[in-house]
């Protein structure tokens, strides 16, 4: 499930300024912790992102985004009100979906 | 022998400003460099997902009384939280002490939820009791975002503990002499690349007692005051100091009645 | 910690220091004299052990005490505390046991890049790094370097390498004390933080004609 996205999005001039802040361990799967044990890798690989329900944005990511990222990028059209979605699946098969409204 | 020896410092003196000028434009260069990094850092700040939590926690019922902190007095009366953080460190009636916000959750966990502060002193500060007080000193502290530090010390406590902060400041020990004058206090110099804060004066006061706590982004972590002021004592080859202190907030009073007048910026962000 | 100079326990140190503070302020508001049983109380009930930094790492030597009141330390009134305490730091300096001044410069970039040791989180008996680079400009190709200390470049190539220049070096960086009262350089040989191989090293370094340090640099633009 993961804690809460942080999502803010603004409109002005007919673009949309998209950013998200999420919280998430992104471990390498290359630390080793105090014992000398690998630390699993446990990542975000998918990210999409729709601006009133159509998709925006799509990326795939790897594990050298660090932890808890911020991501900010800017798409034509959407006007205040807009509804944006942004979701995220790890690589453990976890995902997670949050909400805001364009100001 | 001490006279040879003098000649030969004053002659190291003369011949290091002579390097230090011919190297100043490349020692500018990596300068500009980090500083352009550290404000691409500003957008963004994930301290923001702390803020979150440390809310959370504030309005959520816990403890054998299962209640929330929300009538919690960090200076300002019961729930008072706008603008808290910058009147901190202060003296409390009800408990006789000067404290700072940490300190002040504790008194606030132990008498309105019935926890037992204990567990939450001596966790380590990335086990979960101190991810907790981390949580709650972002949200608390991101709640005096932009109000200017109004610290001055009046109560003849206050006043002790500025002196003994100040004190403290300058208290050398350890098998290094370190204190923590010898880093913060020189105005305009560094440790590698890491520009030291000047705390003594107003604008080096406040760079450090006004940008913590705060996201660090090479560790991925939060870290309130007294985490900062730990990991300082660690580097100084000092003894631990106890969570919460009155070292550690007699500290807090030093820097932040300096740091009086200018503006809070927490929760900040760090390389 | 091994205190070669005379240990002085925390209360006497205040005593030592207490009387040179009376002379220049008439009522000191903070520093040593100001309320020491208050402050006393407040060191020993804030600090703990941890790992290998025991609380007795706050029990102050003269040196100590007397630097903790820089203001005091440095006035006029001072000088012939300093002068003394300068003396008694210089007595406590080994030379080399066998009469030669370099090692390693390799070596000694190694012990002066390295930070570690002594604190906390440091296990005991791994050798301890220099920390040189915190706080001094060393080989050029460096450019994390620190600015609390002078710059070091072309150190050897300036001073030439005749005895009394390498004897100013050893004793800087055996017990920096010893040319400056309160220096804020450690005292690395006198406290046990650098072996004399280690300080040899640390000598090539600044000394070797080889070193980076004393590479020939071209003109500055």
């Amino acid at each position: 499930m993961g804690n809460p996205m942080k999502i803010r999005a603004s409109a002005k001039d007919g673009v949309t300024e998209i950013k998200i802040l999420m919280s998430h361990e992104m471990e390498t799967g290359q630390r080793k912790d105090a014992n000398g044990t690998v630390i699993p890798a446990w990542f975000i690989n998918e990210i999409t992102a729709k601006l009133d329900g159509k998709t925006v944005m799509q990326a795939q990511w790897g594990p050298s985004i660090s932890k808890n990222p911020y991501l900010a990028f800017k798409v034509k059209g959407g006007k205040a009100g807009d509804k944006v979605s942004v979701t995220w699946v790890d690589n453990r098969g976890d995902t997670r979906t949050d909400e805001a409204a364009v100001t | 022998m001490v006279d040879r020896v003098s000649v030969g410092v004053a002659a190291f003196l003369a011949v290091s400003a002579v390097a230090a000028t011919a190297y100043a434009q490349q020692k500018d260069a990596a300068q500009e460099g980090i500083e352009a990094y550290r404000e691409a850092l500003q957008d963004g700040n994930p301290a923001e997902l702390y803020e979150a939590t440390g809310e959370e926690l504030w309005k959520t019922p816990a403890g054998p009384k299962k209640a929330s902190l929300e009538q919690c007095d960090l200076g300002l009366g019961p729930g008072v939280v706008k603008g808290a953080y910058a009147r901190l460190p202060r003296h409390f009636q009800d408990t006789d002490r000067v404290q700072d916000l940490e300190s002040r959750l504790l008194t606030c966990m132990e008498a309105l939820q019935g926890k037992d502060p204990k567990p939450y002193v001596e966790a380590a500060f990335t086990a979960p009791p101190k991810e907790e007080m981390i949580a709650l000193a972002a949200y608390v502290s991101g709640q005096s975002k932009g109000d200017p530090i109004a610290v001055t010390p009046k109560h003849p406590k206050e006043q002790a503990m500025y002196d003994l902060g100040k004190r403290m400041f300058y208290y050398q020990g350890g098998p290094y002499d370190f204190s923590c004058a010898t880093c913060h206090g020189q105005e305009g110099t560094r440790i590698r690349l890491q520009d030291l804060p000047y705390i003594p004066g107003t604008k080096g006061a406040a760079a450090g007692w006004g940008s913590w706590p705060a996201y660090r982004v090479s560790a991925g972590q939060m870290w309130s005051m007294q985490w900062r002021l730990n990991d300082c004592f660690r580097q100084q080859r000092f003894p631990e100091p106890v969570y919460t202190s009155d070292a550690t907030i007699a500290l807090s009073m030093f820097m932040a009645a300096n740091a009086s007048g200018e503006t809070m910026k927490t929760p900040g962000i760090k390389r | 910690m091994k205190h070669a100079m005379k240990p002085a326990a925390f209360l006497a140190a205040l005593l030592l220091a207490g009387p040179a503070l009376a002379q220049t302020k008439a009522a000191p508001s903070w520093g040593p004299g100001a309320d020491d049983a208050a402050f006393t109380r407040m060191l020993a009930a804030s600090f703990k052990d941890k790992g290998i930094a025991r609380i007795d790492r706050l029990t102050q030597d003269e040196t100590q005490a007397f630097c903790s009141d820089p203001e005091a330390a440095a006035s006029p009134n001072a000088a012939e505390t300093r002068q003394r305490i300068e003396a008694a730091n210089m007595a406590t300096v080994k030379w080399p046991s066998d009469g030669k001044w370099l090692g390693d410069w390799k070596e000694g970039e190694k012990i002066a890049q390295s930070g570690r040791g002594n604190t906390w989180t440091d296990k005991p008996g791994e050798p301890n790094g220099g920390n040189c680079y915190n706080c001094h400009q060393i080989s050029p190709a460096e450019i994390s370097y620190g600015t609390i200390g002078p710059s070091l470049l072309q150190y050897g190539a300036l001073r030439g390498g005749d005895e009394e220049t390498m004897k100013a070096a050893w004793a800087k960086i055996y017990n920096a004390k010893s040319l400056n009262a309160c220096s804020n350089m450690p005292r690395a040989g006198h406290m046990g933080i650098l072996a004399e191989t280690q300080i040899k090293h640390l000598m090539a370094l600044l000394f070797d004609p080889a070193s980076p340090v004393n590479v020939k640099t071209g003109p500055v633009k």
